[in-house]
């Protein structure tokens, strides 16, 4: 029952496999970043949460923010934010746009290049601030 | 062999689908679509929000070392940002517990595992939700204590 037509290769030699290419690592890495994200999350609102205790458990617990290590671990989040946001908007355009299947690898490179100048941009004046001096 | 130099792809045989892979238009209704629209519509305003949030706590004024109990404070003395940290409390508990949803769908394939995961999942979004709401909707800058003097670190206009 196998037809013939629905296995011949693509002209590129790839066939039409999606697992291995950039398709499947933007889906691994929109999917790792998303669960990172909404553990954050739970304990974000958590620690807010104490601003209904005290102004000083509040403040001693945002405190350990402001540890050094902290900021690196917030610039990592920041990244994984970023990367969430723009491959999420690169997936909207493949559903919605007319053009983003056709555009696709495209439009992976630019989520890319966006991410990219968009975190260093972020930790550049986060870690200004961070790490005293501004 | 097939020699010809353009790929065709066999047309989906939609009209035709065997009664056992038909979809179930029973109890479930367009669940599956409405969560799947939602992640989209959600997705691109929480861009708006998350980013303006990271921008005014972490770009703004001394960044990092200007959030403490006073900033939060100060912000939540605007009706709009009380808005703006409830609609993305709401949208991002709901878009990351979609997510969740999925992967677990995806990966606990025996129903026991599955169907606990998922409880706690349920139960610890709508418990989250709950305490995010309330904390923003009971939010006192002035606390007092029992003899109602002032909390240390209560912002300087309640002594005012």
């Amino acid at each position: 029952m196998t037809s013939a037509t629905a296995q011949a290769p693509a002209k590129n030699g790839r066939g039409t496999l999606y697992r291995g290419y950039g398709g499947m690592w933007s889906w691994v890495g929109h999917r790792i970043t998303g669960v990172v994200i909404f553990f954050y999350l739970l304990v974000h609102v958590l620690d807010t949460s104490l601003v209904r205790v005290s102004p000083e458990a509040y403040d001693a617990v945002i405190g350990s923010y402001k540890n050094p290590l902290f900021a690196l671990g917030e610039a990592g989040l920041v990244a994984a934010v970023l990367f969430h946001a723009l491959n999420g908007l690169r997936i909207i355009l493949v559903d919605f746009w007319k053009g983003g299947t056709k555009h696709q690898k495209t439009l992976l490179w630019v989520v890319l290049g966006l991410w990219v100048v968009l975190t260093l941009g972020f930790c550049v004046r986060h870690f200004m601030l961070a790490f005293g001096g501004m | 062999m097939s020699t010809a130099a353009e790929t065709t792809i066999a047309a989906p045989r939609s009209t035709r689908v065997d009664a056992k892979y038909t979809r179930d238009k029973g109890k479930k209704g367009n669940f599956e679509m409405f969560a799947w629209l939602f992640m989209r519509v959600s997705g691109v305003i929480l861009v708006v929000l998350v980013f303006g949030h990271l921008f005014s706590n972490l770009m703004l004024g001394e960044g990092i070392h200007g959030v403490d109990f006073g900033f939060v404070a100060g912000k939540w003395a605007d009706p709009i940002w009380m808005f703006w940290d409830l609609v993305m409390l709401w949208l991002a508990m709901l878009h990351g517990a979609n997510g969740v949803r999925t992967i677990i769908n995806d990966y606990a394939q025996r129903d026991g595992v599955r169907f606990w995961l998922s409880m706690i999942l349920y139960v610890a979004t709508a418990a989250i939700i709950i305490l995010g709401t309330l904390v923003i909707f009971t939010f006192e800058p002035c606390m007092v204590d029992a003899t109602g003097q002032l909390l240390s670190g209560t912002p300087a206009f309640c002594a005012g």
